[in-house]
């Protein structure tokens, strides 16, 4: 059986590539995308620790299967915002959208 | 030639479960960094679609079947086919390349370094359930289990958040299709 430690290394790394990833992306689909790398890596947290100290409860199971959902239902109202923010703009760049800060 | 390599004994180091596991994070690991670094967005889209499916993977050598067969639609189906239909939509995006600079991505590797060298401390400082102690994974847990959890209303069972979930489901269909929808004025 493989140790839980291995699967937190993945999911560590998995965790800070979507960091790096949510850092240096300057469109706002690439961020959306590094946002889903963060959002799996927990998810793979919360399924290890359910699987290894309690397997006959299905907390952390319920816990990262609400997370797809509501990673889900985040994808698809940021994709609209996107799509309105390129009607407005013609580019979807993090750095040109400052409507707001006037 | 399968029982010449089943002869030799590398002391259990190579047995399905690690070769499997290994595999499976190198595919998460790889793609993932490829998912972030790659200058085309529809590339980074394809690598994107890899890592979720090598996640299932991941939640299917802890035997936990429905979860990835929710990845796996949910994930690999919904959202990755939305954002590459986003990515479609919006002009030059699929072909355009993305340059950032060095500077911003020199300061961003060592931040997103310096995070996981602090949490690969933290991680060191605990000692975490071994593999004698922690109770049998092995078995797999029936579909059965699972409705009820999702459906009961006693202790460790998510009635209200399914529904609250449900509720934010329709509040996110009709969000999406006021927001997206053109205004007249426009």
């Amino acid at each position: 059986m493989i140790p839980v430690e291995a699967y937190l290394v993945v999911s560590t790394l998995l965790f800070f590539i979507g960091v790096y990833g949510f850092f240096v992306r300057k469109n706002l689909i690439g961020i959306l995308m590094a946002v889903e790398l963060i959002l799996n890596a927990v998810n793979i947290n919360f399924v290890v620790f359910n699987r290894f100290l309690y397997p006959d409860h299905l907390e952390g199971y319920m816990y990262s299967l609400f997370v797809i959902v509501v990673a889900a239902a985040e994808t698809a109202i940021a994709i609209s915002i996107i799509i309105n923010v390129y009607r407005k703009l013609s580019n979807i760049r993090v750095d040109s959208i400052n409507e707001l800060k006037n | 030639m399968a029982e010449n390599l089943t002869s030799i004994d590398f002391a259990g180091l190579f047995t399905a479960d690690n070769i499997v596991f290994c595999l499976l994070s190198a595919v998460i690991l790889v793609c993932g960094f490829m998912s972030v670094a790659s200058t085309k967005i529809l590339r980074a889209a394809t690598y994107l679609f890899f890592t979720l499916f090598a996640v299932a993977g991941l939640y299917l050598t802890l035997n936990y079947e429905f979860i990835a067969a929710v990845q796996l639609s949910v994930y690999a189906g919904g959202i990755l086919v939305l954002l590459i239909f986003a990515i479609m939509l919006v002009k030059n995006l699929g072909t355009d390349t993305e340059t950032t600079s060095y500077v911003n991505k020199t300061i961003a590797g060592i931040a997103a370094l310096a995070g996981a060298v602090f949490a690969f401390i933290t991680m060191s400082k605990y000692r975490f359930i071994s593999n004698e102690e922690a109770n049998d994974a092995s078995e797999m847990i029936d579909m059965e289990m699972i409705g009820q959890t999702l459906m009961g209303t006693d202790k460790y069972q998510y009635l209200l958040a399914f529904e609250a979930v449900s509720i934010l489901l329709l509040a996110c269909i009709v969000g999406s299709i006021v927001v997206a929808t053109k205004s007249k004025e426009d």
